[in-house]
């Protein structure tokens, strides 16, 4: 071959993993680790994917150098036959011993990763600086329990940068899989077995996850996140949780909040939805729906398909099934209620006021403009 | 009609099974269903493997009773496993016998393997009646619902060896077994003896290991 | 060598004693109905499983179709399931795996020098079961909706309780009843293979399909099983109640993940190795040399059959099974790549220092050999446990078994078409057609479903019918889309090709290609009775030794050695209404378990045991030939029961 070709074809041999390789990142792709779990898993494909392009590269030029090298010129030269070999011991030998080292060479670090990586963390054993998140799949949320501290949220997970955060898996119905792909790889959440995966992040960021099992209906809708802030940021928003019930007031201040929040129980939405501070000593919900305490500190709406904007929890609010299709989310209101427009801008307005009070600096960190779909 | 013929030929030798006419060559010196019977025992085998290995999966892990040590009775159970067992043996004698053209002790041994079958059968169907009654079902517990697919399953092959040994005798009223028909019973007998092993390690994975 | 009509026997007396006249049609549809010429057979396994392949390809246009675009609304999510679900069913279960068992009746006889295969009735039976689980499947459609579960079903998806309409009875009961006919056919390849040799066949003088063929086989009674098992649990579960993958009642639903597995992994092999088998032979006709290393090619896929049934849960790494548990597993995977990386040199070997003839068949092999290493290496990667963790059950997983199974197995099934479609149809499918297919199949091929790498690295779950905006989704999925428009074309000039070969083919004449094996030393398309004579085999390669002696042994094998084995004619086993008959009963059966119809599930039973017993009865009757000679016909009751 002529170096100008085999300059073209080694660049292309080379330009398309590099592609591959550089431009894949994302706020849920698996190439951008913000953790040490993350980082030991990519480090682990980019080896594996170095050694598999040498062997590709491999097969393929021996391939391409003898279909061009021993191609028949016409039919008059298929008719020599070439001498018919049978086989060579030696060669056997060799391409035996070839992929056996090649098998050590990924073999090797791939068990010390999947010890470094992949261990159970023993309740016992739970030490005071980790984080302990209880996580449940139900179609199509998620649900996140802090057990240490006493409180329920939905859909978004709060995090406090380099602390080692362990998270317990667990389903209400089918499978779902718990994958975070910035800050570790999935874990399944399987119904009757105790299952559990850790990480930590290395710097504040919102990194975004996904159900990746399917369970049906608004799968592809079942969305996540995890945001990592500083510890300082992170004790905020937990005690902004832990008050939250004492922060109830009879009344509220702003007429229109008082009115959603009277409409939440008038048009049902306390018989699903739990709301700490709801009223004062008065108990709502039910622990099989989003638990929608603090609402106003949340980024997105929908199980994280949409930015927490009023303009989408409004259009939530109205049709929970033209956002997101086959969700258990009822709509409330008729097709052609004439109060609709008003009472939900209310309940709105009810909601994206929870919690934002509570805490001035988790609120203005935290408030809707980080939501940013 | 066919005899038995070897024709040496390079390779191999040729034999002319009973069942394909003169000439046809086979390269071993099998014969075609008794190997297809062996083929479907393997297979048989990953069935009955998968069932029990279900059965131990779910052992212990039922809510609620009956648990297995109320309702199962070894000492009824090892009788019917015995006369099972003795139906194995017999239907040893049934292809002895016809293998001498003994066409009497042929049909009678035949008919005492199913009848034998038939007996463990009726342990099977009274143990089940039984069971129901001690509140042991399908549905209750995950013990009833593997406990009785599994042995169901089991019941079921049994059932089949015996509508199968029925046919065999009925078939030699019409057209009177011989010695060159003894493939035929050879591979009934294969898979009474199978179903006969796999009921000994069921009855031991299910009924023995309770008790130990 | 005699000449005779594609399947046409002569009409014989019928034997008055049976139940049903046993039928002699010899054309018009009901000889094909009541055939058991494994040829026949042959022919309608591979045309209805590209029937099939159509009709799952369809079904994957509407998949990227979409997802060419985020948040597009073509496909609700509902049917989105649907789709993706019945397109992995059917592409594995009634598509690619019949195709290879469509070659493997053809010519698996052809190639050990055999006249049919040792139980032809059943043959024909398993073919109509398949046929009969296929209808029953895509009924589904008709009658409230496929199954939507994807193509694994994973408990508790299935429960009545979570998956109430029929669609997931329509899979259970689908796939059980289809598994029974590929479990009869399997055994009987088996028993033909090892029973009926011709003369001198070897074990090790065995073609490398029909060797791979027998592997394949050999998974199938082992791996389907397993599944038989879980399905019908389900259907327990479903119809009377049982609890096997009830969680509330303390089941662990990734009991069915194991039993699926353990089935799912040989699965995968029992498409793969068929795929090896065709390029082995392939690659040595188009290189006119003998395979490199053969004993070798042999024993690693052997081996390959053998670790397929230790590495399913490499499909379950993230279920959190622990450390070691993965780190064996992951290493079983691994050991994988060694005798499959062997197969590959092996063929690179033989294709070196050969006269390499690029036919359209042999295009498609080298494209194989390229696609399969690269899906074949993704395998490897995604057997790197902590790797899998960030792919599983995204498009990574989705880009690897299409490398395997579409660009792999596909690909090699297409070599496959275009080198036996000649010794089928007696004429040759246009090379200028096939190549222009093929430069718009396989490019098109690598279009789609590269980038799919790329999506799933980015964080794109697999059976999502959608995805946001955003984080770098479109770009390559609508790449992806446009491919399939690529791909598409290559197929339609595919399907264009086999029909004007059909119609206008040239005359192909018995051995096109100078090939190798047996299959091609007799007439194109062969006879009924396939060979006038049964062949006397000496060596591998058993044609070409006969055609080159001089190349392979430096010079001419005694004659006598190498002359037909011929005492006293050929046995040919007569038409039968039975396997239809029993393999329709199952159609009832299917309805009267999906509509919870006890009474019509026992009928069907009743007729399938009347069939059976007629079936026995009736014997393997048929006639004797003497090529030359006269016929003459077999009256029933001279015959033994056969099964
Ligand atoms: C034809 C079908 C086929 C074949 C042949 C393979 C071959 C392999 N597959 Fe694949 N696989 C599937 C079909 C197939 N697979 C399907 C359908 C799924 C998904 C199911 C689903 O979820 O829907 C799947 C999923 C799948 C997974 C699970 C992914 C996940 O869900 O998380 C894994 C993980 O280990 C895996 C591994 C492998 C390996 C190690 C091989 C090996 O056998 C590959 C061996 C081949 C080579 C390695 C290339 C040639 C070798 C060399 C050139 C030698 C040098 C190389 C080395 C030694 C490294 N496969
Ligand atoms: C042998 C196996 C096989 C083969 C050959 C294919 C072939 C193809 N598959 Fe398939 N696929 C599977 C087996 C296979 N698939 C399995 C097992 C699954 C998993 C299912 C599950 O998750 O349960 C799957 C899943 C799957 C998905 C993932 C769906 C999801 O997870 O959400 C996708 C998406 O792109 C896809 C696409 C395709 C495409 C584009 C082809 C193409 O190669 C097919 C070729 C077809 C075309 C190229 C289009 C046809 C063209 C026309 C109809 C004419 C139009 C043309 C013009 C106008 C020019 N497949
Ligand atoms: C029958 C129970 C039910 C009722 C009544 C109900 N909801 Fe919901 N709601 C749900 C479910 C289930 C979800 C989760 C949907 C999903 O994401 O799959 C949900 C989700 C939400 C969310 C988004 C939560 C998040 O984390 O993204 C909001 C906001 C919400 N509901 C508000 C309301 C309001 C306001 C009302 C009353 C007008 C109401 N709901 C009535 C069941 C209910
Ligand atoms: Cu939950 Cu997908
Ligand atoms: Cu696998």
């Amino acid at each position: 071959m002529h170096w100008s070709r085999r300059l073209v074809w080694s660049l292309a041999l080379i330009g398309v993993p590099l592609l591959a390789a550089c431009d894949l990142a994302g706020p849920q792709s698996a190439m951008s680790p913000a953790g040490p779990i993350a980082q030991a898993q990519r480090d682990l494909f980019m080896w594996t994917f170095w050694l598999s392009w040498l062997v590709i590269i491999a097969v393929v030029g021996v391939l391409v150098y003898s279909v061009i090298r021993f191609r028949a010129k016409d039919e008059e030269d298929r008719k020599t036959l070439p001498h018919q070999t049978h086989g060579s011991t030696k060669l056997e030998i060799v391409w035996f011993v070839i992929p056996v080292i090649l098998v050590i060479l990924v073999a090797v670090p791939t068990v010390r990763t999947i010890f470094a990586t992949e261990y159970t963390i023993d309740r016992a054993n739970y030490t005071d600086d980790d984080v302990i998140i209880r996580a449940t799949g139900y179609q199509w949320w998620f649900k996140f329990e802090y057990p240490r501290e006493g409180f329920v949220t939905a859909n978004e997970m709060l995090i406090p940068v380099g602390r080692r955060v362990i998270v317990e898996l667990d389903s209400a119905d089918v499978l779902h899989s718990f994958w975070v792909p910035n800050l570790a790889g999935k874990r399944d959440m399987i119904p009757n077995q105790d299952n559990q995966i850790w990480f930590s992040a290395d710097h504040p960021g919102y990194y975004y996850g996904q159900c990746a099992e399917l369970c049906l209906g608004a799968h592809a809708y079942m969305r996540f996140r995890v945001i990592a802030v500083e510890e300082d940021e992170y004790q905020a928003w937990l005690a902004s949780f832990m008050n939250a019930a004492d922060a109830a007031q009879t009344v509220q201040a702003d007429p229109e909040v008082e009115r959603g929040r009277q409409l939440m129980a008038t048009k049902g939405c306390i018989g699903c939805h739990t709301i700490d501070g709801y009223a004062p000593g008065v108990e709502v919900g039910n622990p099989g729906f989003p638990d929608l305490t603090n609402f106003g500190l949340r980024t997105t709406v929908g199980a994280a398909i949409k930015a927490n904007t009023p303009e989408n929890l409004a259009a939530w609010l109205r049709d929970p099934q033209a956002l997101k299709p086959g969700n258990y989310m009822p709509t409330l209101w008729q097709a052609d209620d004439p109060n609709a427009a008003a009472e939900i801008d209310a309940i709105t307005a009810y909601l994206l006021s929870l919690g934002v009070d509570a805490d001035a600096t988790t609120s203005a960190t935290l408030g809707g403009s980080h939501g940013d779909r | 009609m066919t005899t038995e013929r070897a024709v040496h030929v390079p390779g191999g030798v040729a034999v002319s099974s009973p069942v394909a006419t003169q000439g046809t060559y086979k390269s071993t010196t099998l014969p075609d269903i008794k190997l297809m019977m062996w083929v479907f025992l393997a297979s048989d085998c990953m069935f009955f493997g998968t069932l029990i290995g279900t059965y131990l999966v779910y052992k212990g892990r039922s809510l609620v009773g009956p648990y297995p040590v109320d309702v199962l009775d070894i000492p009824l159970t090892t009788v019917s496993t015995f006369v099972l067992l003795m139906s194995s043996f017999l239907m040893v004698l049934a292809l002895h016998s016809l293998r001498q053209d003994d066409t009497f002790k042929f049909r009678l041994w035949t008919f005492g393997v199913a009848f034998f079958g038939s007996i463990f059968l009726g342990f099977q169907i009274y143990e089940f009646i039984h069971f129901v009654d001690l509140g042991l079902t399908l549905q209750g517990n995950l013990f009833g619902t593997t406990f009785y697919v599994l042995t169901g399953t089991h019941g079921v092959h049994v059932a089949i060896g015996i509508l199968w040994l029925l046919s065999i005798l009925v078939h030699s009223f019409v057209k009177p077994w011989t010695s060159k028909d003894d493939v035929y019973l050879e591979v009934a007998g294969l898979y009474w003896h199978f179903v006969d092993v796999v009921w000994i390690v069921i009855f031991t994975v299910v009924y023995l290991v309770e008790f130990v | 060598m005699a000449i005779g009509k594609l399947g046409a026997p002569p009409v014989v007396g019928r034997p008055p004693d049976a139940l049903l006249s046993r039928p002699t049609w010899t054309e018009g549809l009901l000889s094909w109905l009541t055939t058991v010429d494994h040829k026949r057979l042959g022919i309608l396994y591979i045309v209805t499983s590209l029937g099939f392949t159509a009709i799952a390809s369809v079904e994957a246009f509407l998949i990227r179709l979409q997802l060419a675009s985020p948040n597009n609304t073509l496909l609700s999510p509902d049917v989105y399931n649907q789709m993706f679900t019945m397109h992995g069913v059917t592409m594995v279960f009634l598509a690619i795996m019949p195709l290879a068992i469509g070659f493997a009746n053809y010519f698996v006889p052809l190639q050990i020098g055999a006249r049919d295969l040792a139980f032809p009735r059943l043959n024909a039976f398993g073919y109509w079961v398949y046929l009969v689980g296929g209808v029953f499947l895509y009924t589904s459609f008709l009658l409230g909706g496929a199954p939507d579960v994807g193509w694994f079903a994973y408990a508790p998806l299935t429960s009545l309780s979570n998956n109430p309409g029929l669609g997931t009875d329509f899979y259970m009961i689908g796939l059980f009843v289809g598994g029974i006919g590929t479990l009869a056919t399997a055994m009987n390849l088996i028993v033909t293979i090892i029973n009926m040799r011709a003369p001198g066949m070897r074990i090790m003088r065995m073609p490398v399909f029909t060797w791979m063929i027998l592997v394949t086989s050999f998974l199938i009674i082992f791996a389907f099983p397993p599944l038989t098992v879980a399905l019908f649990q389900v259907m327990m579960d479903r119809t009377f109640d049982t609890l096997f993958y009830v969680p509330a009642a303390g089941a662990l639903p990734i009991l069915w993940q194991h039993l699926f597995w353990i089935f799912g992994h040989p699965e995968v092999y029992i498409i793969a190795l068929p795929a090896f088998g065709v390029i082995s032979e392939v690659i040595p006709t188009f290189s006119r040399k003998p395979l490199f290393g053969y004993p070798v090619v042999i024993l690693s896929g052997i081996f390959i059959g053998f670790m397929g049934f230790a590495v399913w849960t490499h499909h379950m790494f993230t279920t959190g099974l622990g450390p070691v548990v993965n780190t064996a597993f992951a290493i079983t995977s691994f050991v994988i790549g060694i005798p499959t990386g062997i197969k590959v040199f092996n063929w690179l070997a033989t294709i070196w220092g050969g006269k390499v003839w690029f036919s359209t068949a042999m295009l498609y092999a080298v494209a194989f050999l390229i696609t399969f290493t690269v899906g074949g290496i993704t395998g490897i990667m995604l057997a790197v446990p902590p790797f899998d963790a960030q792919a599983q059950d995204s498009y990574f997983v989705v880009a690897h078994f299409h490398f395997v199974m579409g660009g792999g197995a596909l690909l090699a099934f297409f070599a496959g078409l275009y080198y036996w479609f000649p010794k089928m149809t007696g004429k040759l499918m246009s090379e200028r057609i096939g190549k222009l297919s093929f430069w718009l199949l396989v490019p098109g091929f690598w279009v789609i479903f590269f980038p799919q790498h790329f999506l799933g690295l980015m964080g794109m779950p697999r059976r999502t019918q959608t995805y946001v905006e955003g984080i770098g989704l479109e770009f390559w999925n609508l790449v992806s889309t446009a491919g399939t428009f690529i791909m598409g074309a290559g197929l339609v000039l595919l399907l264009v090709n086999i029909v004007h070969g059909l119609l206008r083919g040239a005359p192909a004449g018995n051995d096109p290609w100078d090939a190798r094996t047996l299959e091609w030393s007799t007439t194109s398309p062969p006879p009924y009775y396939d060979f006038d004579r049964q062949p006397v085999v000496n060596d591998r390669d058993a044609h070409w030794v006969q055609k080159y002696p001089e190349s392979v042994h430096g010079e001419r094998v005694p004659a006598s050695a190498s002359e037909p084995y011929d005492r006293g004619g050929a046995h040919m086993p007569g038409q039968s209404w039975y396997p239809l008959i029993a393999a329709l009963s199952l159609l009832p059966f299917s309805y009267g378990w999906l509509y919870d119809n006890m009474w019509l599930v026992g009928v069907s039973m009743l007729i399938l045991i009347v069939a059976t017993y007629a079936w026995a009865l009736e014997g393997v009757g048929g006639k004797h030939i003497h090529v030359g000679g006269h016929d003459e016909a077999h009256r029933a009751p001279d015959e033994g029961v056969d099964a």
